[in-house]
């Protein structure tokens, strides 16, 4: 600790002593917890966990927009659709309908919630102790996923609000939008190639934050066995490549006519 | 007779703490290539005096690799282009005639420029003081064999205890967080026998005294990278497990459980 002392000395007094952050009172624990950059990182991987395995089922539950008309309790319905209704009825008849469904999406809006603003509190603070350089820095870590996730959860965020007007609420015209009759709505919305874009941007961006969060995530809440890091890299480069692939694949088998929309076949 | 490089040098100049700065243009002629980075500037700084002006002001002490005191932005890397090596352990043979060398003093705001490429790093201090060290007010100190260690404990310890304490990690990271230097100065005596009475007390401590001065970890790995004396990440990541912990493991030594 040579280097410290050294540099007082220099000054006569240590006017960097002030902490840059006044001390808070601390809530008890566990609200304590999140009071600290740790512990905000901490949450932050967890949430950004559970995000990673909606993303993951959400998309693989949209696969079953290519299996088309099925038989579905003695009537012809689009598969996408029948998997929509299930969602609807878990656990019925123990809960009333969509009850479950509804316990499900509040934990995950309250993973958002604390995900956005996690990151949006410790980048206040990073915004408040660091200090640009006047000379071009050479970054030798850092890759263009890491220094961009606060831009591309923002982007994504932004297409997640679009999303859910477009596809749950209805809100966005250019298509006839009915509740409930995925197939239909998907195929409508995905079949405007400005849409579609939208998509696929959206979907990059994802992917790129997927990357860094993985990656991220081990270390934020000290997991670190030397027998295993060096698959952190792989483990990440493969859950963002299966979510980019399998979500940008609708979009473009929309517009190829893989996936289709045809009210004739549920006619039989 | 070694090679003589022509340079120009592109310097952070800044008369004072709160005094504006910027950067002024320096010839360095005739430097042997076999001269350190720091005897580079030297040379400089005694043609500046011959000159009449102001010598730059640059930290540097035992100019070999082990105290820590030096340390300055080279061509936007911490230490300059030399992996695991100091600024003073940098030599000129480096470098090749004609280039230009931007030069500029750490940056963060934990770190207030005393004067040119010095800054004021005793935030660093700060946060070994919150529990960098381990009480034994006992008496004459046992025979160091007397605590038997494992060789892979030691070994984790002494890469943790390399740390100088120099700053390049908190330099070189996007958002000036410290979490390399408290984690190497926490792993240093959390990995071993004589750390664990205060193990947890010493984390939460130094944790929190860490974040009232720096930023957070973003996970970009910049710190490793710039580190003169490649201190791992993985020291990080027990921080973190330890932090946690420690939050629940002070709770129950003060019997609130």
């Amino acid at each position: 600790m040579a280097a410290p002392t050294t540099t007082s000395a220099v000054t006569g007094g240590n006017s960097a002593s002030r902490p840059l952050r006044p001390t808070q009172r601390k809530l008890p624990f566990p609200a304590s917890l999140y009071q600290t950059a740790v512990g905000k990182k901490w949450v932050m991987a967890l949430t950004g966990l559970m995000l990673i395995g909606f993303v993951l089922v959400h998309m693989a539950g949209n696969l079953k927009l290519y299996l088309g008309v099925v038989q579905h309790q003695g009537e012809l319905i689009y598969d996408a659709d029948a998997y929509g209704e299930s969602l609807r009825e878990l656990l019925v008849p123990i809960v009333p309908r969509t009850h479950l469904l509804w316990v499900l999406r509040l934990g995950l809006i309250g993973a958002f919630v604390l995900h956005i603003h996690s990151a949006y509190s410790l980048t206040r603070m990073n915004l408040a102790t660091n200090f640009a350089y006047e000379s071009k820095r050479d970054w030798l870590a850092a890759n263009f996923a890491s220094r961009s996730m606060r831009y591309t959860g923002v982007i994504f965020l932004a297409y997640l609000i679009f999303h859910l007007a477009d596809l749950t609420w209805g809100l966005i015209p250019g298509y006839e939008w009915e509740r409930g009759e995925i197939q239909h709505n998907v195929v409508g919305s995905l079949s405007n190639p400005v849409v579609a874009i939208i998509y696929v941007v959206a979907n990059l961006a994802l992917a790129m934050h997927i990357y860094h969060g993985i990656y991220s995530m081990f270390q934020s809440l000290g997991i670190n066995n030397p027998r295993y890091n060096q698959l952190r890299r792989p483990l990440a480069i493969g859950v963002a490549t299966i979510v980019l692939v399998g979500n940008v694949s609708f979009p473009i088998a929309v517009l190829t006519n893989i996936i289709e929309y045809d009210p004739s076949l549920l006619a039989g | 007779m070694s090679k003589r490089l022509n340079l120009t040098l592109s310097v952070w100049r800044q008369a004072g703490p709160s005094a504006p700065g910027s950067f002024m243009t320096y010839h360095a002629k005739n430097i042997p290539d076999d001269a350190s980075f720091l005897e580079m500037l030297d040379i400089v700084n005694e043609e500046l005096i011959e000159t009449g002006e102001v010598p730059i002001e640059f930290p540097h002490d035992c100019r070999e690799g082990i105290c820590g005191t030096c340390g300055v932005m080279i061509n936007g890397r911490a230490h300059g282009q030399e992996k695991g090596t100091a600024a003073c352990q940098l030599h000129m043979r480096k470098f090749s005639d004609g280039d230009t060398i931007v030069i500029e003093p750490w940056r963060a705001r934990a770190f207030p420029i005393v004067r040119d490429l010095v800054v004021d790093r005793s935030p660093l201090d700060k946060i070994v003081a919150a529990g960098g060290y381990v009480s034994a007010p006992t008496g004459t100190a046992q025979d160091a064999n007397e605590t038997p260690i494992p060789k892979e404990v030691a070994d984790s310890a002494m890469d943790a205890a390399a740390c100088i304490g120099c700053g390049a990690c908190v330099a070189a990271c996007p958002n000036s967080a410290a979490q390399l230097f408290t984690s190497a100065k926490l792993w240093h005596l959390n990995s071993l026998p004589q750390g664990q009475a205060e193990r947890f007390r010493r984390t939460e401590h130094m944790v929190e005294t860490m974040e009232q001065f720096f930023g957070s970890c973003t996970n970009h790995g910049e710190c490793t990278e710039a580190c003169p004396k490649e201190i791992s990440q993985d020291f990080i990541a027990y921080m973190n497990r330890d932090y946690i912990k420690s939050q629940i493991v002070n709770r129950k030594l003060a019997g609130q459980k």
